[in-house]
């Protein structure tokens, strides 16, 4: 791909550079010229008022891969202490409603050693197949050989999509398996889409800290291979459907492992459970002080809510870290978000923004937070939300 | 023993902000910075070489402008810093990038006499594409065992013991033996500031080798567009909704309001 400006064209107004997210484009000299940072992106082509930029894409070079092969879209699972991770259940969601639309199969990929008895929770996620690959080595995680089976499964299989959570793990083995393969990877999508006739994952992800959205596509190549942020997609439940176990008895051994375990240190399991939240409470900077964000707590006490946080209320030292919500904290996404003082810098927003209903509480009528709420209230939170409490609490007296 | 560092240039993310009237990115005013995390990558590839002795590499794929985040990392000390720059390396995706980086590691190996012993140090992400995908797919291109997300690094002899995060409440020690991969998170270390006569030093003393793409001999379909699995389809800026109910009144009424809203949308 190769992009060009036709000098006789160009009147060098300017326009592409003021629509170039990334200084890929400048005027010298009264024309436009492409610089090292262009990206091929095509944002200047659409603003050129002469149409004097030109991309010229090579029509799809020789196809290594016949795309037609590869059919099914998979989930991988991800667990700890022979408990499934819940962003498996959220991916099996979004896979089922991806499997719909493209008439094929949704498998669950199971690496592990003692699952046999917890594959009946499968059946209300709508599962055409789930292949359990045990072995006594993958009770535990290693990268080796996740990657050696996953790549050896998809090779023999073929599936077109394969989801994966974009947790520790699962960005761990996902570009390992992504280059093994030559495939395309996109990482923490926070939406996926199918692109009709091509089937292409069209794959929607925050870049640039969340404050561009970038959809990535894979035309070329099979599988697609995306990593969703635990929070992203919800649980749905389908109508009992009984999935075929394919169970695959894998042969390994100690010798195969190129990492070895020392030790496994577990910390206290921390009690905020922000992810699986249905409702969460969360105060900003506008809360005031630690002693003020009481009543942001006695809200989420009267709600039966968790508590969360955006990055200040941390940094401030008001709540503990595994209560932040954003982009370097938790992505969430409650039916019900209420946001106490919190402005809603995109950092923020991309963690919470999949909310069912978003409530903002700010006294800041141009708050950004407000551009993502279905609710607003312009006021002072120390007043609006005593009030709040005191409804809440009739509601709940008069319903018992 | 040598260890490279493969640090990138991104803007300052944080600082970026949107012009609500003309809905783009405003420019003026974002530095360029070295990542954060490429700062800690750094830091442990230096005390590295403090307590057991190493030749410490950095390298970057990027326009020639990158030269800056390479000067600051001959100025906190580094040995030798490498550009992998030329136009037919724009438009890489991590897979193109990570098989540009392995071209750069090998021609450095090749030449050298420590063929087999060596450590490869990223950091965890980089704060602008977020992917954490270079790290991995670098460590498979190079057919080297990796270890991601390390918040604790120790090495005996030929060996790495390394603590890394799972999740909350797990940490995981391993071991694996070099050469090997592994990304660094915020927690490990303090990266250290240059001194004065390091930044002179940066300048003057040590230089940045740029490698073009005819010093790294690659396979023309992967590098660049054409070795990038995935494309930019389309890029925007997040589009908020426009309808909004806007609750007023006195406190108590947008008390009750709100309740009431809330019940009929059943999240109450």
């Amino acid at each position: 791909m190769s992009i060009f400006i036709d000098d006789e064209l160009c009147t060098g107004c300017g326009n592409c550079v003021d629509n170039c997210q990334f200084v890929g484009i400048e005027i010298l000299e009264g024309k436009a010229v492409i610089t090292e940072n262009c990206t091929f992106c095509s944002a200047c082509l659409d603003v050129c008022p002469v149409n004097a930029i030109l991309i010229e894409r090579k029509e799809f070079q020789i196809q290594k891969v016949d795309l037609s092969q590869y059919r099914g879209v998979w989930v991988v699972a991800e667990h700890y202490k022979n408990q499934i991770h819940p962003v498996v259940f959220q991916l099996l969601g979004k896979g089922g409603d991806l499997a719909y639309e493209l008439k094929v199969k949704l498998s669950l990929i199971i690496l592990g050693d003692s699952f046999e008895d917890q594959l009946k929770q499968f059946n209300i996620f709508g599962l055409d197949e789930i292949f359990y690959i045990k072995s006594p080595l993958l009770k535990h995680y290693y990268s080796d050989l996740y990657v050696q089976v996953l790549t050896e499964l998809i090779i023999e299989n073929k599936p077109e999509i394969v989801l994966i959570g974009a947790t520790p793990t699962g960005r761990d083995f996902a570009p390992r398996v992504a280059k093994r393969l030559n495939a395309g990877l996109t990482a923490d999508c926070t939406g996926l889409e199918i692109e009709e006739i091509s089937r292409n994952l069209l794959q929607t992800r925050p870049t640039f800290g969340g404050t561009l959205m970038a959809t990535i596509r894979t035309p070329n190549s099979r599988p697609q291979l995306a990593t969703v942020r635990p929070g992203t997609f919800k649980i749905i439940e389908k109508p009992f459907k009984q999935a075929q176990i394919r169970r695959i008895d894998y042969k390994l051994s100690e010798r195969d492992l190129i990492t070895k375990i020392v030790r496994i240190i577990e910390k206290e399991r921390s009690s905020v459970n922000l992810e699986e939240a249905e409702i969460i409470v969360a105060g900003g900077r506008g809360v005031g002080s630690k002693e003020k964000f009481k009543i942001i707590e006695e809200l989420a006490e009267a709600l039966g809510a968790e508590l969360g946080g955006s990055r200040v209320t941390i940094e401030l030292d008001w709540l503990e870290q595994d209560r932040q919500i954003g982009q370097t904290g938790k992505t969430v996404s409650p039916k019900l978000y209420i946001a106490c003082g919190i402005s809603g810098a995109i950092q923020h927003l991309v963690g919470m923004q999949n909310s069912g209903i978003i409530v903002a509480i700010n006294k800041d009528r141009n708050a950004p937070i407000f551009k993502v709420a279905h609710y607003s209230i312009i006021g002072d939170l120390h007043e609006i939300v005593p009030a709040l409490i005191e409804e809440i609490k009739n509601i709940k007296s008069s319903n018992t | 023993m040598k260890i490279f560092v493969c640090i990138k240039q991104v803007p300052a993310v944080a600082e970026v902000r949107i012009n609500p009237g003309t809905n783009t990115l405003i420019r003026e005013g974002i530095p360029s910075i070295t990542n954060p995390f490429d700062k800690n990558a750094l830091e442990l590839a230096l005390a590295i070489k403090e307590d057991h002795g190493a030749e410490v590499i950095a390298l970057s794929m990027g326009p020639p402008q990158a030269e800056e985040v390479l000067r600051e990392a001959l100025a906190m000390g580094v040995d030798k810093a490498f550009l992998l720059t030329d136009r037919k390396f724009a438009g890489a995706d991590t897979l193109a990038t990570s098989y540009t980086l392995s071209l750069g590691i090998k021609k450095i190996l090749r030449e050298s006499d420590e063929k087999r012993n060596y450590l490869v140090i990223c950091g965890a992400q980089a704060i602008d594409g977020d992917t954490g995908q270079v790290g991995p797919e670098l460590a498979e291109e190079l057919k080297i065992p990796q270890i991601t997300y390390v918040q604790k690094f120790e090495l005996k002899q030929n060996e790495i013991i390394v603590e890394r995060i799972f999740r909350a409440e797990e940490v995981v020690i391993i071991k694996t033996e070099l050469p090997a991969l592994i990304s660094v998170l915020k927690e490990i270390n303090n990266p250290r500031y240059p001194t004065t006569s390091g930044i002179v030093n940066a300048y003057t003393k040590k230089e940045v080798v740029y490698l073009n793409a005819d010093a790294l001999k690659p396979n023309k379909s992967k590098i660049g567009l054409s070795g990038s699995m995935t494309e930019v389809w389309k890029i925007f800026i997040p589009e908020r909704k426009e309808e909004q109910i806007i609750i007023k009144g006195t406190v108590e009424e947008i008390a009750q309001k709100l309740c009431k809203r809330l019940k009929d949308d059943k999240v109450l």
